[in-house]
């Protein structure tokens, strides 16, 4: 149907695109551990050795009713349903930040059960709705 | 079937189109706008920050498919030497760009009461500001090089290869954890948006969508025009 020199080219251009597409994927394989934005408080309790030194951020869920202030220091624990840790901070937190919410916090291990945070982003999950179907929600509950 | 993609037939449907889509677009944004702003509902837990949404996703989404369009047709036009589709994705390319840019700055803007923070180096902002550069980069190699074959051929190439950034944009953030949260609209999962909420975030996708045809349209008659008065016949 097409001549020869089209299959070439289709040939060519697609061998050029999956070795790209490879090395990419092999790329950003070898360097999950930058890709990821943060690590939960499993793969703290996983690491082999843990490095007290190295500014890294930890995500997970505030645990219900474990926010605490004191004077100028918040304290509070990130759980992923498996393993927990517990984090100070002192400073301003976002408007988003609130118990049973994503969190991840910015900062240094001191163990592998706390965490010195010198920075705290809420994550906001993928559900919107208006606040009476909320309510709705949870009077449902 | 492509013979009628060429640039003197196509041209007689294109010259007149602009002034229709501008007055749909007119109609549906407005509808969209009022639909966005006043009538659909604040947001149980971002409150009022929620309308960002409604430029940011239908932004993304269309930067998004611009891209994905320009990349099949580079790739038609390098394997099978097709002319006409030279200059449609050519034309597609500028409103593709603004689109993207308004998705990282309305995106920078809802994550600054949001997250609390201006910026994050997560994957899927990364990977958007990506493709923001493969959108400069296209446009800027058709203004750097000369030779037609030759731009074609490089313009055609970078295209195809940033369409390897498309699914990792898409499943960034189901791939790796990101501060970004994942789709909230899913063809084959159940949609976590309250129907109050789809109703201007579809309006709106109408309508930057037509938006972008509308500049399309004019880019491309502007090619057309530019070819037209160098006098040369072919493309």
């Amino acid at each position: 149907m097409y001549g020869k020199k089209v299959k070439l080219r289709l040939l060519f251009l697609s061998f050029i695109f999956l070795i790209v597409a490879l090395s990419v994927f092999l790329i950003l394989k070898s360097l999950e551990e930058n890709v990821v934005y943060f690590i939960s408080p499993t793969e703290i309790k996983n690491l082999s050795e843990i490095d007290i030194t190295k500014r890294i951020r930890i995500g997970g869920m505030v645990k219900e009713e474990t926010i605490k202030l004191n004077q100028n220091q918040i304290s509070f624990v990130i759980t992923d349903f498996k393993n927990e840790i517990n984090v100070t901070y002192s400073g301003s937190v976002p408007n988003l930040f609130s118990e049973g919410k994503g969190v991840v916090a910015e900062g240094y291990l001191k163990d592998r059960s706390f965490f010195d945070a010198k920075k705290i982003l809420a994550k906001h999950d993928e559900n919107y709705m208006p606040p009476e179907v909320k309510e709705a929600l949870e009077a449902t509950k | 079937m492509l013979k009628n993609f060429e640039p003197n037939k196509i041209f007689l449907i294109t010259s007149k189109a602009p002034k229709y889509v501008l007055f749909v677009f007119i109609i549906i944004i407005s509808i969209g706008l009022i639909e966005a702003l006043i009538i659909s509902p604040e947001d149980y837990i971002q409150s009022h920050s929620v309308r960002i949404m409604y430029v940011h996703v239908p932004s993304a989404w269309i930067s998004l498919g611009i891209f994905s369009v320009i990349a099949i047709l580079s790739f038609v036009i390098l394997i099978f030497k097709n002319k006409s589709f030279i200059l449609i994705a050519k034309s597609l390319a500028p409103s593709g760009l603004v689109f993207n840019i308004i998705a990282l700055v309305t995106g920078s803007i809802w994550g600054k009461p949001t997250w609390g923070t201006w910026w994050a180096w997560d994957a899927r902002i990364t990977s958007m500001l990506i493709l923001a550069l493969f959108y400069i980069i296209y446009i800027l190699a058709w203004r750097i090089y000369e030779d037609q074959e030759k731009v074609q051929r490089v313009t055609s190439m970078i295209a195809i290869l940033g369409l390897i950034n498309v699914p990792i944009i898409k499943f960034s953030v189901d791939w790796w954890s990101t501060l970004h949260q994942p789709a909230s609209i899913n063809i084959f999962a159940k949609t976590s948006i309250h129907s109050s909420m789809i109703v201007p975030l579809a309006l709106m996708t109408a309508a930057f969508a037509l938006f972008s045809l509308l500049i399309f349209l004019m880019k491309y008659n502007t090619e057309l025009i530019k070819i037209k008065n160098k006098g040369l016949d072919r493309l």
